[in-house]
């Protein structure tokens, strides 16, 4: 505890210094937990009526039935969508998508991945992100788009109209936005195991630095 | 011989006693969020006792009511649902309640009426000969179901508005109530702007046939803003109200708008 106090006041004193800033922290694990309410929501509102052969287990699923998951699903949808949102602006305003992520190369991504494979990937300096990080993390924001746009067209059907058209009709918004989500527990899946492999990475955005 | 102890030390006798109520089964709390299971599970991952299923079903209820509110702003009288050729009509199309087809509900068409109760001018009862008269129009729509698939269908039957209006229907009350024929009383409210948007049909016959006893025979209530429960089937009567009476599925926990 003590340590991580003191952290937390050097961290005070030189802001500048943060790897993680504050807003990237506190949205990074305020968009974990609703996402994580969401994907197991979402699970169980799949086995009401599931796209392809097969449902998930109901000890992974949350709200019990149908009724249940979708309160959960249209609650937990506010804290997504602001918070996104949220993270979107400031994204951009700080100009912290263009520092961090721009720009991304295919040769630049594919040294890094082959790198990466061979366990001889850099992780010295983790406030500037590899390729593979880059398109990653800029891959999944846009996957985080995708999902809301097509969550809102499977919600509003007649509303929002417009959006339903961008997926060209209600039934392949519902594939979209399954397919979204299964995109998402992948990259949550390397995510966390690339996280824990370097536990600084996890630290960072813990306490910032 | 002193009464046995049951309680486990540290526990407060107050707390479980409610506890072991909320196990019991009780049929007013019907299933609104059952599965403890999966909640233990999100209580585990997150470590809080925020999500107490108790205090969690409230917060969720107070979240629904104000999706209601989001969604009747969101609602645009003017929108109408999307329309279909008669070639993109899913075959065939899906049965769906909450019991088999075999047990839904056999209405006698000569001796059934339609009851109109409320704040109504005109309070006669119509028979399905009298309903028939009136001017009909087609709609191929697509039905969405709550579960998520969806099919498009052809109903065809008289605009809701133009009924109200004919029986003198106060349409600045706030919803119009339909209950069913079903065994369990199936009823549904249906807030009055989406009972008065120009595709809210009361609906007597599906792919140009008198409706069939899956669908709904003698009359149903067609609603491509409304998600598929709050389409109610074997209608026998409704009634205009201030009141929100509730419905079958609403009192289970589906949200109540479930505007599409």
């Amino acid at each position: 505890m003590s340590s991580l106090a003191a952290t937390g006041t050097d961290a005070a004193q030189a802001p500048a210094r943060a790897i993680q800033p504050a807003w990237v922290r506190t949205m990074h694990w305020i968009n974990a937990f609703a996402m994580i309410l969401m994907i197991m929501s979402g699970w169980q509102i799949y086995n009401a009526s599931p796209l392809f052969d097969f449902h998930f287990d109901k000890s992974i699923t949350l709200g019990g039935w149908l009724g249940g998951a979708l309160l959960w699903h249209f609650a937990a949808m506010w804290i997504l969508m602001i918070n996104g949102l949220a993270y979107l602006v400031t994204g951009f305003v700080t100009g912290r998508f263009r520092k961090k992520l721009l720009p991304i190369t295919a040769t630049g991504v594919i040294s890094d991945a082959r790198a990466a494979l061979t366990f001889k990937l850099s992780h010295d300096d983790i406030s500037k992100y590899n390729y593979v990080q880059k398109l990653l993390y800029a891959g999944i924001i846009a996957v985080g788009v995708v999902i809301v746009l097509s969550g809102l067209s499977i919600w509003k059907p007649v509303q929002l109209y417009y959006l339903v058209m961008l997926f060209g009709d209600y039934p392949t918004a519902r594939y979209v936005h399954f397919f979204c989500m299964a995109l998402i527990c992948l990259f949550l899946i390397v995510h966390v195991v690339l996280a824990l492999l370097v536990p600084k990475s996890l630290r960072a955005m813990i306490i910032g630095r | 011989m002193g009464k046995r102890s049951f309680l486990i030390p540290g526990v407060d006798k107050k707390l479980l006693i409610k506890d072991a109520i909320k196990v019991m089964p009780d049929l007013t709390r019907r299933r609104f969020i059952s599965g403890g299971a999966s909640l233990g599970a999100l209580t585990l991952l997150t470590g809080c006792d925020v999500l107490d299923s108790d205090r969690a079903e409230d917060m969720l209820k107070k979240v629904s009511k104000f999706n209601d509110a989001v969604q009747a702003w969101m609602f645009n009288p003017d929108a109408l649902a999307p329309t279909f050729p008669e070639s993109a009509i899913t075959k065939p199309f899906p049965f769906n309640a909450y019991y088999e087809v075999d047990d839904a509900p056999e209405v006698d068409g000569k001796t059934w009426k339609l009851e109109v109760r409320g704040l109504v001018d005109n309070k006669k009862s119509w028979t399905l000969e009298e309903l028939y008269a009136l001017p009909q129009v087609k709609q191929v729509t697509r039905h969405i179901c709550v579960e998520g698939w969806s099919a498009i269908g052809s109903w065809t039957g008289t605009p809701l508005r133009d009924f109200l209006k004919l029986i003198g229907a106060d349409t600045r009350a706030r919803y119009v109530w339909f209950q069913c024929a079903d065994k369990e009383g199936y009823n549904s409210p249906l807030d009055m702007r989406t009972a008065l948007h120009p595709q809210t049909q009361m609906t007597f016959k599906f792919a140009d046939e008198i409706l069939p006893r899956a669908y709904g025979f003698p009359m149903k209530i067609r609603v491509p803003t409304k998600l598929g429960f709050k389409n109610p089937k074997y209608v026998v009567s409704m009634e205009v109200t201030n009141d929100y009476k509730g419905g079958y599925w609403e009192d289970q926990g589906y949200n109540s708008f479930s505007g599409s």
